[in-house]
């Protein structure tokens, strides 16, 4: 298979499907455009969430996880954009403005596509057991949520009949209310942290709505059961998280389910040479969602884990517009074939032909975490690209009730903005405007920190 | 030493002085308000903490009559899966759910299923259809 395109797409879930339809809409010709799946259908992991909750955003509708996906990919099918299922992209080159991804499937065997521009789109996937160091044997009847998740509702299997679930995260918590729904005896929800991962309305409608407990600030010390699992041991912990010795209960069961945290899937990034911010596990990315490679953007769970879909799917129609933004600029050729979708050029644009940075007109602005704000995306702007009113999306480290989140240009307060609370597991954002930064001139650096209120 | 607690519910009562004061934590969207409904003596409700106008309508339902979209599967026969994911087409009574996942475990559908497909009428009394919400195309084989 010996193919060129200008858009290649890594990655046919939310993401993945989102960047493609907007590059389309930005007008990229259909044909120019490739996604590449690696499971044997469109539309990611919303396949198996079959719950509601999904798409109020962005549909003002409440829908079930299959059929937000189908809305994409019926999107997808509609334009007739391209994609190949079944098919594993295993190496992206970058060499110069081209990009050269390597791929797999049953078909062609190893094949080489090359691209002009690169959505990576690839998701994130779930800790394992061997990453969060639980002793005890390896018997069967220990999955991560998302593996149940996946027999339960896509496969029809049960994966046990009593279960203990470590984590709770908004899988392990939509799960404990499906395995209690199918049959099975949830006796608890442990959580490491005194505060759970997940959406407080996932503790209402799965945990509290079914008598299931959640311990906070408790943790699995112990997996009995050689062959299968019998039970495991659960154990308070202090305020380093380690266990507190004397507080371990048994708790017979015969499935563990592990639901602590997901983790962007970047092999393939960081193979590329993207870099990657050590908090998220994601790229780096400025205002356009493109990474240190030029040509190569990101969106999705793959940049940094999300909530809410609704939110995956606006970054990501951000990231195909700026991708199709990108093909425009940096086609390759004498421009003598115009195309009907060439028009004319951004404001930023001119200002990158004439040279790298450097201009006053091509200012970046630096993005800093201050107290209690974990990480930005993006985590630089350069104002020429910048839309109108542009998303910084963030996490906190703390659970804070009560306080607010200020923004400061240079080290001038600028916004600031009353939370009641805020959470780690409930992704904050601010909206900035370009007006606003541009009374500014000197602007270096935006900061975004969570202060006390301040009474009287 | 914090010793480590159990969680209450995130949906308590408590009573103080002569209005009943109760907080819920709101399920519509995934903002999850922290709603207070008070009750007062004329015999009205005061609902405070919600952000749009579905926090109160659920607050009042909570109280008065709670209710839950269910989602599940049903099994398929000859289909590209061995099941396919449905829900209710509306919310029913939460005191219903598990009647309902009854009535849902005794159906099977013929492949191909559309999206909107009726998987069973009115469950378990309520009113309220079982929908499908995946297409699912027919096995090739035979």
């Amino acid at each position: 298979m010996e193919k060129k395109v200008k858009l290649l797409v890594v990655g046919g879930g939310p993401a993945g499907l989102a960047a493609a339809v907007a590059a389309k809409e930005a007008g990229i010709t259909v044909g120019d455009i490739l996604i590449m799946e690696r499971d044997g259908e469109l539309g990611g992991i919303l396949n198996q969430c079959i719950h509601n909750g999904f798409g109020l955003h962005t549909f003002k509708e409440e829908l079930t996880g299959p059929e937000y996906a189908a809305r994409y990919a019926g999107k997808v099918c509609a334009a007739k954009i391209p994609y190949l299922l079944h098919t594993i992209v295993v190496d992206i080159r970058a060499e110069g403005e081209t990009k050269y991804v390597t791929a797999m499937n049953k078909q062609e065997g190893l094949f080489t596509v090359e691209a002009h521009a690169v959505v990576l789109a690839m998701g994130c996937r779930e800790r394992s057991r061997g990453a969060l160091n639980i002793p005890g044997y390896r018997p069967a009847g220990i999955y991560s949520a998302g593996t149940a998740q996946r027999y339960v509702n896509m496969e029809g299997r049960m994966p046990g009949k009593e279960v203990v679930i470590l984590g709770s995260g908004d899988i392990g918590l939509i799960m404990a209310r499906r395995m209690t729904l199918e049959g099975a005896k949830v006796k608890l929800v442990a959580e490491l942290m005194p505060y759970s991962g997940g959406l407080k309305r996932n503790i209402v409608q799965c945990l509290d709505d079914f008598g299931i407990p959640l311990k906070l600030s408790h943790t699995v010390v112990d997996i009995d059961g050689k062959e299968r699992v019998k039970g495991v041991t659960v154990a308070a912990v202090d305020e380093n998280r380690k266990p507190i010795a004397g507080t371990e209960e048994y708790i017979s069961c015969d499935t563990l389910l592990l639901s602590c945290g997901l983790i962007p899937e970047n092999e393939l990034s960081a193979g590329l040479g993207v870099e990657l911010n050590p908090v998220t596990s994601g790229p780096v990315v400025n205002e356009s969602l493109e990474t240190n490679v030029e040509g190569v953007f990101a969106c999705g769970n793959v940049l940094h884990v999300h909530d809410l879909v609704d939110g995956v799917s606006e970054e990501a129609e951000n990231a195909g517009r700026n991708a199709a933004a990108y093909i425009r600029r940096k086609r390759p050729g004498n421009g003598q074939e115009k195309e009907p979708w060439e028009e004319p050029e951004q404001a930023g644009a001119a200002e990158e032909a004439a040279g790298q940075g450097g201009s006053a007109k091509g200012a970046v602005i630096g993005i800093k975490t201050g107290e209690g704000v974990r990480y930005t995306v993006p985590s630089k702007l350069r104002l020429n690209y910048m839309q109108e009113e542009h998303v910084i999306r963030f996490r906190v480290g703390d659970v804070y009730q009560d306080a607010v989140l200020s923004v400061y240009f240079n080290d001038t307060p600028v916004m600031q903005i009353k939370k009641r609370v805020m959470a780690p597991g409930e992704m904050e954002q601010v909206k900035l405007r370009k007006t606003k930064l541009k009374d500014y001139p000197d602007l270096k650096e935006i900061r975004i920190a969570v202060e006390r209120e301040e009474h009287g | 030493m914090e010793k480590g607690r159990e969680a209450g519910p995130e949906n308590a009562t408590a009573t103080a002085g002569e209005g009943k004061k109760r907080e819920l934590v709101c399920i519509r969207c995934p903002i999850g308000c922290r709603i207070t409904v008070e009750d007062i003596p004329d015999g009205t409700r005061r609902i405070t903490g919600n952000t749009c106008n579905r926090g109160a309508e659920y607050a009042e339902k909570e109280l008065t009559n709670p209710t839950r979209i269910v989602t599940s599967t049903v099994r398929l026969r000859g289909g590209k899966a061995a099941v396919v994911s449905v829900k209710t087409k509306g919310d029913i009574p939460k005191g219903k759910i598990m009647e309902c996942m009854e009535a849902i475990k005794g159906v099977e559908l013929e492949a191909p299923v559309r999206i909107g497909d009726v998987a069973l009428a009115d469950v378990a009394g309520t009113g309220v259809d079982i929908v499908v919400t995946k297409d699912v195309e027919a096995s090739v084989s035979a």
